[in-house]
């Protein structure tokens, strides 16, 4: 039993950042922008909120700075690919490379130190509750966060105007502008938001997930939410099916690893990413003829008058 | 008055050839404003990074060495680029090319195996690379699978199987269990071109890959097919070119130069196979490709440029304790300048006043 519990509550805990992710990524891309740049995004932020945790001891402070650096990076993202109309893939490797660098450039001076890892909800006899009490009442702020932000999103997308407006923009942006709606604006902020969502999932990693920061410790996650994104067909819901889903097989293949079973840890590892292949080609395989995906994703809109 | 973008009539020709420099220009601005940030000398930094590499032999011998996987790499995938097929895993075709020729290495170390051993362990690289390469690229055709995210994740796995192989059945039993194969024998080494020195037949081989990727751009259907792709899908479907034809060719190109890549640096300046044998190559090829603007020539140069940000910034961190991160910031900040400068190949700023638009509008 207490197994069982420990796996859940390492796998809502592996979950979080490609849920938070994945959640910003869905709003840009939903208003027609691919951005690529979602793991430059994250390490970034991962550098800069624990930067700022471990300067200020406070772990609010820290993802505040994440959610700043992400935003600050999605800002010349935003500048290139609808201020320049440049290629919204190319941009977004170039986003990727970039912050690889920098979040190397910012975390030298902090490898090595520690701090002390976001608190979790306690509520008395609640928590206290056999198997479900941990996992429903004893979690830190970021995954009740995360799922309130993807609530959040749920509800902007489909029960208000402004999201409608959003999606409009990113199904066909040319309609969105003859009605008078400044669609690269609306996509600024898109974009913006999910630049935020990044920079606080990479700062989730070094201020709940693992007490320091080491280089290149979001692994390749940023680029699993972009595929998360294309699992979920861009919508909310099954999104949190997803980032969950991904979180128990990275999660399954560790307790694999350490129970021992004779096959070399290296293919246990590799089998999140394997699966995120595999689910990339049989979704794209049933959804043949008619596409999901915002119809204006990834093209370039210059707005004539 | 408002700024606005607007599509140019004609492709300006000016700004194309003189776009790279401009980036160039303002990332060595960029860079300046980051040394001074750091605290050092912008000029003297500048100066180890770009003018030191070029003034002693060694270095310049060791500038195309560097070149030599960057520029092999990214004619390949300026084929992908130009027909709009995104391979963006050529880190882990490279990896598997080095892994697969490797594999000849190892199972003849001992032997008294023939010349046969390098020519065998190139072919096996290449056609390797090509393979893996394919496996996106296939499940887009077949399956509509974002080739993107699928080609990516592949480096992931490819890392890892490497890993495995140099930890597991290929570690040398006399290597104080370092992750590291033997070192290859003999035959089994790329040779270098002058005796004590650096530079290995690898650097003609790339050479001989630009002067093929120039005529088979220039001067072929193919090249020509790739080009109409990439640029007019629609008249390229009404001229019967076939697109996923040209995706699965254009990844299996790349792939196999990015596997050749790898197991030339693997046979020739490293000499056996270990964990980080390529710091980045296959992703730095991405900018080597824009910077070179997806033209044979252009990359040559280019991959020269990127090659010396390498070997710079390796020194840099010698001699003024400069973080060898900021080489990959250089290179990042690099490619945005790139991109945007050539945005105005296509478009330009135009003032106009709030009122003619409405005039108009």
């Amino acid at each position: 039993m207490e197994l069982v519990e420990a796996i859940i509550l390492s796998v809502l805990a592996a979950s979080t950042p490609l849920l938070i992710a994945a959640t910003g990524e869905l709003v840009t891309e939903r208003c027609g922008v691919l951005n690529l740049g979602v793991e430059g995004m994250m390490i970034v932020g991962a550098a800069c909120g624990f930067g700022g945790a471990w300067a200020s001891g406070s772990i609010v402070v820290g993802a505040l700075c994440g959610v700043l650096a992400g935003t600050a990076l999605s800002l010349i993202f935003a500048l290139m690919t609808l201020v320049l109309a440049v290629n919204q893939v190319a941009t977004g490797l170039a986003l990727t490379i970039l912050g690889t660098g920098l979040s190397g450039l910012i975390g030298a001076g902090f490898v090595g130190q520690r701090i002390t890892t976001a608190p979790h909800l306690h509520i008395p006899l609640l928590t206290n509750i056999p198997l479900l009490g941990r996992i429903v009442f004893g979690e830190d702020a970021f995954v009740y966060l995360s799922l309130a932000l993807i609530i959040g999103v749920w509800w902007f997308l489909y029960r208000t105007r402004s999201g409608l407006i959003l999606r409009a923009c990113g199904d066909n942006h040319v309609s969105a502008h003859a009605l008078g709606y400044p669609v690269l604006r609306i996509r600024l902020l898109a974009v913006m938001f999910g630049g935020a969502c990044a920079g606080l999932a990479g700062a989730y990693l070094p201020l709940a997930y693992t007490p320091f920061f080491i280089p290149g410790m979001t692994a390749g996650r940023g680029w699993i939410a972009l595929a998360l994104v294309v699992f979920s067909s861009w919508r909310p819901g099954r999104l949190v099916v997803g980032a969950y889903l991904f979180g128990a097989v990275s999660i399954l293949q560790l307790h694999a690893q350490g129970a021992g079973i004779g096959i070399p840890s290296q293919f246990m590892s590799a089998l999140p990413y394997l699966a995120t292949v595999i689910v990339l080609v049989l979704l794209s395989r049933t959804r043949r003829g008619g596409s999901t995906a915002p119809a204006t994703l990834g093209t370039v809109f210059v707005p004539d008058r | 008055m408002q700024l606005v973008l607007e599509k140019r009539l004609e492709q300006s020709r000016t700004i194309a050839l003189v776009s790279p420099l401009i980036a160039i220009a303002l990332t060595l601005l960029t860079m300046s404003i980051l040394f001074v940030l750091l605290g050092k000398n912008p000029l003297l930094a500048l100066g180890v990074y770009f003018i030191d590499p070029l003034t002693d032999g060694y270095s310049l011998q060791e500038i195309a060495v560097k070149a030599t996987p960057l520029v092999m790499i990214a004619i390949g995938l300026s084929l992908c680029y130009l027909a709009n097929a995104w391979n963006i895993g050529a880190e882990g075709q490279l990896l598997i090319g080095a892994v697969a020729g490797s594999w000849i290495a190892v199972k003849t170390q001992g032997t008294d195996a023939g010349h046969w051993v390098l020519p065998a362990m190139l072919l096996a690289g290449a056609v390797a690379g090509a393979l893996y390469a394919l496996i996106p690229a296939l499940c887009r055709v077949k399956f509509g699978a974002s080739e993107i995210l699928t080609s990516l994740m592949l480096v992931y796995v490819a890392d890892l199987l490497l890993d495995y192989l140099v930890r597991g059945p290929w570690r040398d039993p006399a290597g104080f269990n370092f992750p590291t194969t033997a070192e290859f024998d003999p035959v089994a080494t790329v040779p270098v071109l002058i005796e004590g020195g650096r530079l290995h037949l690898g650097s003609l081989i790339a050479l001989l890959v630009v002067a093929s990727a120039f005529v088979v751009l220039g001067r072929t259907i193919m090249g020509f097919e790739i080009r109409v792709v990439g640029a007019a899908p629609r008249a390229a479907r009404f001229a019967g070119f076939n697109a996923d034809h040209l995706i699965l060719l254009t990844f299996a190109i790349s792939g196999a130069l990015a596997g050749l890549a790898g197991i030339i640096e693997v046979a020739g300046p490293i000499g056996h196979l270990q964990p980080g044998i390529s710091p980045g190559y296959g992703f730095t090829a991405i900018i080597v490709a824009f910077l070179g603007r997806l033209n044979p020539v252009g990359i040559l140069i280019a991959g020269l440029f990127l090659a010396l940000t390498f070997i710079g910034g390796e020194q840099a961190q010698i001699t003024m304790k400069i973080p060898l991160d900021v080489t990959k910031v250089f290179q990042g900040i690099l490619l945005f300048y790139v991109l945007a400068c050539d945005s105005f190949i296509l478009y330009r700023f135009r003032l106009v006043s709030r009122q003619v638009t409405h005039g108009i509008g």
